[in-house]
């Protein structure tokens, strides 16, 4: 520790100090792996010009796989909003046996790989179910997949948030005769909004671009189960890949917008924090 | 408190149905015709092969992503450059990119008609269907685990501390390796157990860049596509669940530590 | 530092190498082919490796969707003897500049294995179909895969068509049949291989498939029959060596070609491309048996019927669709 005994403050190196390296290392690495690729897929999407481009995501059958992309989404993402938040409430407030193993399968949709999901949903909820609930090839099915892949998001950003809340507010309001609902309306639900959206962002950016659970479960019918990345893919082995490439565009344009406006509303909800 | 009770029923019932029994039935059907045929089927050369090249790559992924991770989370809260909004976005868009649509981009940069691939090709180096090209999908999907989860944590923590040190004289390395790496290691943590699960369960945009080359380019994931292709249920799930317990052993290896540590 | 030492571990992991290359002096050759024949070629490479020719020579396998698998070959998977579905994903490769346009020129056209397209049913046939004009009936679910994903699903479609045409329809009533296919379609798998084991999970009345995947899933266990129409369509799957392949390539593919390899084929439920081992009792003669050439060639149809803007079966696509919503 002699070093601390020194009375002069070093300046900070610009060269070689962690936070320049830090800049440096994240736009070099983020630019090699992601940017670059999709710098191609943009630019191949413009092959055609911005005529071709324009017919192909107006494209009946484009236009209606990514409606069924985003609806489908939606719902997933309301139900993940509130599923999300009761599981991580349980998880973090209530207590019972098993509950740290509960707390561990949580993160088990990131491991599994997607097709596995989709078969274990089919066997399970298809047309030889044990339990005689038949929903394949249909957009229940749909959601059902989406539902699986996209479960850990809402949980995890909550989790957190839940496990730092200070309680003396809650018992606060109590104290001063409020019910539960309205202990949780007015001081836990504000507190818990920007962690809810952030995870439902991402969830619901995850579902637009799921495909291994999916394309095996939904039936992939064009024009009513067929979802974006499925009719991508039908495009690229078509032959027509600056079409496919349109239509990613579109997905990636989406899904950006989505987790900018996300990033935009919480550093809002955050903003009188700090 | 019934509210509590109701809520319980709610959150297991929900786990149970989407999460727990199918999981369960994936156990179940692996070990359905018995433990032996179930460690015949993980043993096999196919198997034992695509078990290696899942963990090489991510081997490889997992200690860049986080390495990144760190420096990136870094440059996003400490460092608020201009457009770190931005940026801290785009390290979130490999979560919600379509698997097809990653492969084709790497596909239009590394293959044989792409920007870099005709001249890689030409001079001996195979990206695309081979190694390389399967560690570049794969860190590109698990890119954002690191960074999401050190990012709020850096927030949180603050860089008081940080600041204290470099007052009393520490350099910018210093500050780093013993202020701030052992306060955010817990995020770090989590976040390469999460980055792990991903690189090890990732499925479609390998599947697009790796040529399914049988003993050579079939990861785990692929490996078990090609036994449902094949008929063989029993391999398929057998290999799942080899897959499912190295995530979770991740998962509660840090468990452990952390108990340790006493945190 | 622990990423460091593990970094480092990697570096010396891959340096080493580590993959199951065989230290064979022979050649390595490396197969593409697409998603059936697996298990055919899985004995076939042994049987080769047993020959004078094949002695030493290993092998490397991939197998995947042949649109697929042609497609990546295109992009750069290093491929020495290649076998598709259908011409046009070998037509792909010449275009390429990676298969020699001659290859067509080969014995048999090229062609490695045939089949048909047949109506997969449950087993005994419960709902008592046996020709096209059943698939449209009221009530009958079809299973097919997706024509613009599946080579299988080409082969259907235009044996579909191509029956309505032999029946002495006209090209318009031919592909109004189309029409009213589609609209008993209730899913579409993106690979033949796929719609087979929707079929055999228990979904639909009846699947369109080569002959060789319905007796592949009988040998599998899977419980189904198979009818074969009145009027079919021959299947021809091509193969071919890749222009750098090594002199090996060529000396397997003369082997596929031999009497001994052929009743592999026929063994694993393909027709055997020397018609003489075409055994009548398991493979029996359709009536009206009809090739791809009889309707144009692969070149042609393709064009016609699977251009994705404006393609006869874009446009059913789009209208059978219009009509669900």
């Amino acid at each position: 520790m002699s070093s601390v005994a020194q009375p002069v403050v070093k300046p900070l190196r610009r060269r070689r100090n962690p936070a320049s390296l830090s800049l440096g290392v994240t736009s070099g690495y983020l630019s090699l792996i992601v940017l670059i690729p999709l710098a191609a897929l943009v630019l191949r999407s413009t092959e055609g010009g911005a005529r071709a481009f324009w017919n192909a995501v107006t494209e009946p059958q484009a236009v209606a796989a990514l409606k069924i992309t985003f609806l489908i989404s939606l719902i997933v993402v309301i139900v993940n909003a509130v599923a999300g938040t009761v599981i991580a409430w349980v998880l973090v407030r209530d207590s019972f046996r098993g509950k740290s193993i509960v707390n561990a399968l949580i993160d088990l949709p990131f491991a599994l790989p997607t097709i596995v999901a989709g078969l274990t949903l089919l066997a399970l909820y298809g047309p030889k179910s044990p339990i005689g609930v038949n929903v394949a090839y249909t957009t229940s099915a749909l959601v059902l997949a989406l539902l699986f892949v996209t479960l850990p998001f809402v949980v995890r950003t909550v989790q957190p948030v839940l496990l730092e809340l200070d309680r003396d507010m809650e018992e606060a309001a109590q104290s001063l005769g409020a019910t539960p609902l309205q202990t949780f309306r007015r001081v836990v639900f504000p507190n818990l909004f920007p962690a809810i959206l952030s995870g439902t962002a991402l969830g619901f950016a995850r579902s637009l671009g799921e495909f291994g659970s999916v394309v095996l479960i939904s039936g992939n019918q064009p024009f009513k189960t067929e979802v974006a990345s499925v009719y991508i893919f039908g495009q690229i082995e078509s032959d027509n890949v600056t079409g496919a490439a349109a239509v990613s565009v579109v997905l990636l344009v989406a899904s950006l917008a989505v987790l900018l406006a996300i990033g935009g509303v919480r550093r809002w909800a955050t903003r009188h924090d700090n | 408190m019934t509210t509590k009770y109701v809520l319980r029923f709610v959150a297991l019932g929900y786990l149970a149905a989407l999460l727990v029994v199918p999981v369960g039935l994936v156990v179940q059907r692996a070990l359905a015709d018995g433990p032996g045929d179930f460690l015949a089927a993980i043993t096999t050369p196919e198997a034992m092969h695509a078990l290696w090249l899942t963990v090489l790559i991510a081997l490889i992924a997992v200690p860049a992503n986080t390495v990144f991770g760190v420096l990136c989370a870094l440059a996003i809260v400490r460092r608020r450059f201009p457009g770190h909004g931005l940026v801290n976005s785009i390290v979130d868009l490999p979560l919600a990119l379509s698997p097809v649509v990653v492969g084709l981009a790497l596909v239009l940069v590394y293959g044989r008609n792409g920007w870099w691939g005709s001249w890689l090709i030409d001079n001996g180096f195979q990206v695309i269907f081979a190694l390389p090209g399967m560690v570049l999908a794969t860190i590109f999907v698990s890119l954002p685990f690191v960074v999401r989860e050190v990012v709020p944590v850096l927030r949180e923590i603050g860089d008081e501390q940080e600041e204290a040190s470099a007052t009393l004289g520490a350099s910018s390395w210093q500050t780093f390796w013993r202020v701030t790496l052992p306060a955010i290691r817990w995020g770090v943590a989590y976040g390469v157990v999460l980055t792990t699960a991903r690189a090890l369960g990732e499925f479609g945009a390998v599947s697009v860049v790796s040529g399914r080359i049988a003993g050579r380019t079939e990861t785990m994931t692929l490996h078990v596509e090609e036994r449902f292709q094949s008929f063989d249920l029993t391999g398929a799930y057998a290999s799942s669940v080899v897959l499912a317990l190295l995530a979770v052993a991740t998962l509660l290896a840090m468990t452990l530590l952390r108990r340790e540590d006493g945190s | 530092m622990r990423f460091l030492i593990l970094a480092a571990t990697t570096l010396a992991l891959v340096g080493c190498g580590g993959t199951s290359e065989a230290s064979s002096d022979g050649a390595k050759l490396t197969l593409v082919a697409y998603s059936t024949p697996r298990e055919v070629y899985a004995q076939l490479t042994e049987d080769f490796a047993k020959t004078d020719a094949g002695k030493g020579v290993s092998f490397e396998e991939s197998y995947g969707g042949s649109g697929e698998q042609s497609r990546a070959v295109e992009s750069g998977l290093a491929a020495d003897v290649v076998a598709f579905s259908l011409e046009s994903d070998m037509t792909r490769l010449v275009d390429a500049g990676l298969v020699d346009s001659g290859w067509a020129g080969a014995a048999h056209d090229g062609m490695v294995s045939d089949s048909v397209v047949v109506l997969a049913v449950r087993k005994d046939n419960p709902k008592g179909i046996k020709t096209w004009d059943d698939l449209t009936k009221q009530g009958v679910e079809v299973i097919t895969a997706n024509p613009f994903t599946s080579g299988g699903a080409r082969w259907n479609v235009m044996a579909a068509y191509g029956a309505q045409l032999k029946q002495g329809k006209t090209h318009e009533q031919a592909v109004g049949y189309l029409r009213e296919l589609f609209k008993h379609v209730s899913v579409q798998d993106k690979s033949a291989r796929e719609s087979l084991q929707t079929f055999a999970g228990g979904k639909g009345d009846v699947l369109l498939a080569y002959e060789n995947e319905a007796i592949t899933a009988q040998q599998k266990g899977e419980e189904l029959d198979y009818v074969i129409p009145d009027q079919t369509l021959l299947i021809e799957n091509p193969i071919a060596v890749t222009k750098d392949a090594g002199p090996e390539a060529s000396e397997f593919l003369d082997f596929l070609r031999t009497d001994e390899a052929q009743k592999v084929f026929a063994e694993k439920g393909y027709r055997s491309v020397i018609p003489s081992l075409v055994d009548a009792s398991t493979y029996p003669n359709p009536k009206t048996l009809f090739t791809i050439k009889d309707l144009g060639g692969w070149d042609e149809v393709q064009k016609k019927f699977f251009d994705h803007e404006d393609g006869i079966m874009a446009g059913i696509q789009r209208e059978v669709g219009a009509a669900l919503e």
